[in-house]
């Protein structure tokens, strides 16, 4: 006697009324209805000898866990998730064929990057930024700003960890916008095109960041930076598109109206007229880009990203309550200097067109 | 209108909706716009227009919001498509035109003033009134002088380096009119272009506008809901309402001659010496007449004979043309075309009828 034959289970009728119970026994028990692993409450019906008996109260959700008790043929959930894995691992060579040439000038940038803000000497590199501090802001109580951030966090020591992590934002920021800016001008000239787009953001931002890491340590290799810096660019790309798509949408129409009545062709009105108008929110965008940047270079460090991350990595890994304390607030210098910097820029460019 | 004709319209429709074909079928049939909108769902904007444009000549269309005029002047240089009809530009049809043509036309034929300016707030006033050279692809250098002679023309020397918003509203329109006669177009399109200004302000830009006219003879589309205005800058007038023509021709004539109830209610509000002429009412003849008060050009106002003969109604005047006598006026025919002809003494009555 099969062990299945005592077993009662509550969706048997259904396989029963419509007469699939031949298709049910025969291809699945034959080969692994009985040797796949048992659920709990199998076991348990199996210790206590005879079948659970099911109030109606209890009538469990037909899922594919309690429809495979019925029936063989169906597969489990856990067939789902394994399926899943498999499946991707399948086309993994073949997609990594692909993405992988595609990807590579990034693990460059990034490995150039880091090379070059660790190679250039602290008494250049801090004065260098203090002098791009005043090239974008013009605010000599900002450079001040600078110095005295960078100069802390140099005196404790963490001048290399804060270099790495500015080195990833910097390239990842800048691929960011290089790719974000022409999306959202995409998006803003086509409806369809904003319509297949905005659902896509959305995943992205809505997305646990961490999501991101798992598929992405299968395709490429840890120790590879692109791996970091793919996860970043999905997190960070979405604010610069889709302000650029707000901020062209957003031009007055009076004034586009006016660049057609006097015969401007699409792409001059693009670089003369749209552009222009929308730089204060395509600002904003790569403001907002910059940050979530910082954001997901922590996180990135799980997966090998360099920089003030790993150290908060550290303090929570082996309950180092001061490293991660300190590093926690470099982040938070970092963070406040790339915001009062971008914000200084964006705040020249609306003083000098105001609507 | 005896004089060449720069633009004509010839029975231009203009539906908005979904399917505007199959509505265009019901308007040819008779159906009017309030009925269109609820069966069909779709906005009549223009129906069957017919104009003639001058050329040299202001050509004003007047009608209250909703009636089509500002749609109208945007099919002129196709900043909308008709639904059907025809748009003759000196004897083109714009219609055919490729993108680059109607580039053409836009950047060197016509050019076009806005109610709410529609400045470009990036751009200086100066690089915003080359417009048109830099579009084409001149460089500010090759431009500035032809542009700051503009500016200086309409009363804005030396403001070339400001950015629009350090104007007022006046002054931007200014920049805005100076921005389309840059363009050295023939023809110039205003929509609304005085609406959004205080009245003393209008009245000055109106006077500009008449100036540069008289200096310049374009041939300027002016769009108004202003029926002191229309009268004040027309050559010829045309009423539009709910998107079809009332009635159009010569200002004096249509204030004379009102055809419609609707046009009569709007005539009855305005200063009529103000806007009547001699010519228009004076008794065509070159005969001579004993006991002549004096003698009045054909082209003075009415307000201005009132103010000279100092009310005296048993006045008689001899109207003269270019020095010789085209008629008589007298004083009581004068009177009696201050009172709005057709019972119309009662605006309300005209209101509830229109």
């Amino acid at each position: 006697m099969p062990p299945d034959e005592g077993r009662m289970a509550t969706y048997d009728f259904i396989f029963d009324k419509l007469g699939l119970r031949d298709w049910c026994d025969g291809s699945g028990a034959g080969e692994n209805g009985s040797s796949g692993p048992m659920s709990m409450a199998d076991l348990l019906g199996q210790t206590t000898g005879d079948a659970v008996e099911v109030s109606a109260w209890d009538t469990p959700f037909p899922s594919l866990d309690n429809l495979h008790d019925a029936c063989d043929a169906i597969p489990q959930s856990r067939d789902l998730t394994t399926g899943l894995e498999s499946g991707f691992l399948n086309i993994k060579d073949s997609l990594k064929v692909v993405v992988d040439p595609l990807t590579q000038p990034l693990s460059w940038a990034l490995n150039e990057m880091l090379w070059v803000m660790q190679a250039v000497p602290w008494w250049i590199m801090i004065p260098l930024l203090m002098l791009i501090t005043y090239a974008v802001g013009r605010s000599l109580k900002l450079v001040g700003l600078v110095a005295l951030c960078f100069g802390f966090l140099a005196f404790i020591d963490y001048y290399d960890y804060t270099m790495q992590t500015l080195a990833i934002i910097f390239v990842c920021a800048f691929i960011c916008v290089l790719f974000g800016v022409p999306i959202g001008i995409a998006m803003s000239r086509s409806d369809r095109t904003q319509r297949v787009m905005i659902p896509i953001l959305d995943m992205l931002q809505t997305l646990p960041p961490f999501v991101y890491l798992i598929p992405l340590i299968f395709l490429f290799s840890v120790t590879e930076p692109k791996l970091y810096g793919i996860a970043i660019i999905l997190y960070a790309i979405v604010p610069v598109v889709r302000l650029t798509d707000l901020g062209i949408r957003l031009v007055d129409q009076d004034v586009i109206e006016a660049a057609d009545a006097f015969g401007m062709t699409s792409r001059q009105k693009l670089f003369g007229v749209q552009i222009p108008l929308a730089l204060p929110n395509i600002m904003a965008g790569v403001n907002q880009t910059i940050m979530m940047s910082l954001a997901m270079v922590v996180i990135a460090s799980l997966v090998s990203a360099p920089g003030l991350g790993v150290l908060v990595l550290r303090g929570i890994r082996s309950l180092e309550l001061g490293v991660g304390l300190l590093s926690g607030l470099g982040i938070v210098l970092l963070a406040i200097i790339l915001d009062r910097v971008t914000k200084a820029a964006l705040a020249r460019i609306n003083s000098s067109q105001p609507k | 209108m005896s004089d060449d004709i720069k633009i004509k319209i010839r029975n231009l429709y203009k539906i908005f909706g979904n399917d505007p074909e199959m509505a265009l079928e019901h308007v040819k049939n008779g159906m009017g716009k309030t009925d269109l909108l609820a069966e069909h769902n779709h906005v009549l904007g223009l129906n069957n227009i017919n104009v003639d444009m001058p050329a040299g000549k202001t050509t004003v269309i007047m009608g209250l919001s909703g009636s089509g005029k500002s749609t109208l002047i945007r099919h002129l240089n196709r900043l909308i498509d008709p639904t059907a009809g025809e748009v003759l530009v000196d004897g083109d049809d714009i219609l055919s035109y490729s993108d680059k043509q109607l580039r053409d036309l836009r950047q060197h034929r016509m050019s076009m003033v806005f109610q709410k300016f529609a400045l470009f707030p990036h751009r200086t006033v100066l690089e915003n009134t080359g417009l048109a050279p830099s579009i084409e692809g001149k460089s500010k250098k090759r431009y500035e002088d032809e542009a700051r002679k503009w500016l200086a023309r309409v009363g804005l020397e030396g403001q070339g380096d400001q950015y629009p918003h350090q104007l007022s509203g006046g002054m931007q329109q200014r920049v805005g009119i100076a921005r389309a006669l840059t363009s050295n177009s023939d023809i110039m399109l205003m929509d609304e272009a005085f609406s959004a200004l205080d009245p003393l302000i209008r009245t000055d830009m109106q006077n500009l506008l008449i100036e540069l006219q008289a200096e310049l003879q374009k041939t300027v589309v002016f769009i108004t809901h202003d029926l002191d205005e229309s009268l004040k800058l027309a050559d010829h007038l045309v009423i539009l309402k709910d998107g079809f023509i009332v009635q159009q021709g010569e200002p004096q004539h249509i204030l004379l001659n009102p055809c419609d109830p609707y046009i009569e209610d709007f005539v009855s509000d305005i200063n009529r010496a103000r806007v009547l002429r001699v010519r228009s009412v004076m008794r065509r003849t070159t005969e001579e007449m004993g006991e002549i008060s004096g003698e009045v050009d054909h082209d003075d106002n009415l307000e201005s004979l009132i103010e000279r003969s100092g009310g005296d109604t048993t006045n008689r005047y001899r109207v003269m043309k270019n020095g010789k006598q085209v008629g008589i006026l007298e004083m009581t025919d004068l009177v009696r075309s201050l009172v709005p002809q057709g019972g119309s003494s009662d605006p309300e009555a005209a209101r509830r009828a229109g």
